[in-house]
């Protein structure tokens, strides 16, 4: 049984300009109907094994950023969508903002766009589905885990030290 | 009292029942996203869905929540194997009851917000739902003179004819038991997240997964509930029966896709006001014909 035949996904707004999230939206719409893919927009991370994220960090939601990560049960993916959530964007340079997603938790795949386009953001899914069943049979087979936001706040002192 | 029939029922419903419900809810979605210009999921949806559940990872809040979903779930199969294998109907729905009150003390034992709302949401649900409930087994005491299923199927004409009001009550009920709009509240999986996912939302993988199983034993317990009404000593009557729940479950569908959502105070009166008009007036007739 393959996970990804019931990926549930968790939307996160970060500090988006809303173009991305209204594209996230716009996948489950008729026209592309994301949900023909076993693919439910949930809002609870303790449901999630997908955890999109739109938009850059800042201040102020880098721990909820962390927070709803570390609350998502294993095995798990984090899709950063958008050139804003991928490394700041245009955003990039403002005094608030601290980069993209992957300054504060680790990042799976990175859809670029400005806004991502639904067809992207789908493609991007597919491509994080492949990327959760290979962590499912890691978990079976070696106990794998996926690091916690405060073990991946470490790894990242000790490499840029 | 137990013969070979209902030990093959049970163990039929025990084993058939997940798969029967995930074909309902995948049709059912299907269903939906037609409706709205959509393709929708595939067929066995439900069942990937469940398998997925079981296969995560799961962080309990604290122990006494994993109790009380895995009485929740207990409770919820016995009362399916009790109705399937001809049992008493008032056991069926005191222990259905029961079922539902494990699921919200377990809601209530995590002490988070969102949960707490959904708990208190589905408490305010059973007030609405449970008069009718009650009152069904006694329509159906008062037209055959038994709660027993097995002696309740054995009639010559179908219960539909003598008990109306309590079909429309009881299928008026279902939504709210189902949790279908416009009975239901705003929680997740619907793109609408106002309280994540109230009851359910601080369980996680195979404890969630224990707790979906439950409703989908539920669920076709509920839908058998359904097939009762039409039932008899024909033969070919179960045919009948699966016409009329795949009719209600259409219907249910078609009611969850038209209607917005009512706030509390309009679903108690209208459930109550129907349980009191379609199964009150019917069981006066009941009495005194
Ligand atoms: S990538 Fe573009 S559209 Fe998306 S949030 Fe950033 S600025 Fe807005």
């Amino acid at each position: 049984m393959k996970i990804s035949r019931s990926p549930w996904l968790l939307h996160y707004d970060g500090s988006s300009c809303n173009g991305c999230d209204i594209e996230v939206l716009a996948a489950t719409t008729p026209r592309f109907d994301v949900e023909r893919f076993g693919i439910i927009n949930t809002g609870n991370p303790k449901h999630a094994d997908i955890f999109l994220c739109t938009g850059g960090i800042n201040a102020q939601n880098q721990d909820v950023v962390r927070q709803i990560y570390d609350q998502m049960p294993d095995p798990k993916v984090v899709l950063a969508c958008g050139i804003c959530a991928c490394d700041g964007g245009i955003f990039k340079d403002c005094y608030n903002i601290l980069g993209g997603t992957d300054t504060v938790i680790p990042v799976d795949v990175y859809v670029p766009g400005c806004a991502v386009r639904p067809e992207a953001l789908i493609d991007g899914v597919i491509k994080a589905l492949a990327i959760l069943d290979d962590k499912k049979a890691r978990m079976k087979k070696e106990g794998y885990r996926s690091l916690t936001s405060e073990e991946y706040r470490k790894k990242r002192e000790t490499a840029d030290a | 009292m137990m013969n070979v029939y209902s030990i093959i029922a049970i163990a039929a419903y025990l084993i058939c029942a997940p798969f029967a419900a995930s074909i309902f809810s995948g049709v059912d979605r299907i269903v939906t996203a037609r409706m709205q210009g959509r393709k929708g999921p595939g067929l066995m949806q439900a069942w990937w869905d469940l398998m997925k559940l079981f296969s995560k990872e799961s962080t309990t809040v604290n122990d006494i929540q994993k109790v009380l979903v895995v009485a929740h779930c207990f409770f919820a199969v016995f009362s399916g194997a009790v109705f399937f294998g001809g049992g008493d109907l008032l056991l069926v729905f005191f222990s259905l009851t029961m079922a539902e009150v494990f699921l919200i003390l377990a809601a209530y034992s995590v002490n988070a917000a969102y949960s707490e709302i959904g708990a208190q949401r589905e408490l305010l649900q059973m007030m609405a739902y449970e008069p009718m409930i009650l009152l069904t087994a006694v329509g159906f005491y008062m037209s055959t003179g038994s709660f027993g299923v097995a002696q309740i199927i054995k009639t010559d004409i179908p219960l539909v004819l003598k008990m109306p009001g309590f079909f429309i009550g009881f299928c008026f009920i279902l939504i709210v038991k189902l949790r279908k709009s416009p009975f239901d509240i705003a929680t997740s999986h619907h793109a609408h997240q106002e309280i994540i996912k109230g009851l359910t939302g601080d369980l996680s993988g195979r404890i969630y997964g224990l707790s979906e199983l439950a409703e989908l034993y539920e669920e076709v317990l509920m839908l058998g509930m359904i097939g009762l009404f039409f039932i008899t000593s024909d033969p070919l009557s179960p045919v009948y029966a699966i016409i009329a729940v795949s009719a209600v479950m259409f219907v249910m569908s078609f009611t969850d896709n038209i209607f917005p959502r009512v706030k509390w105070e309009v679903l108690l009166k209208l459930a109550w006001i129907v349980t009191f008009f379609a199964g009150g007036t019917n069981l006066l007739l009941l009495t005194l014909i």
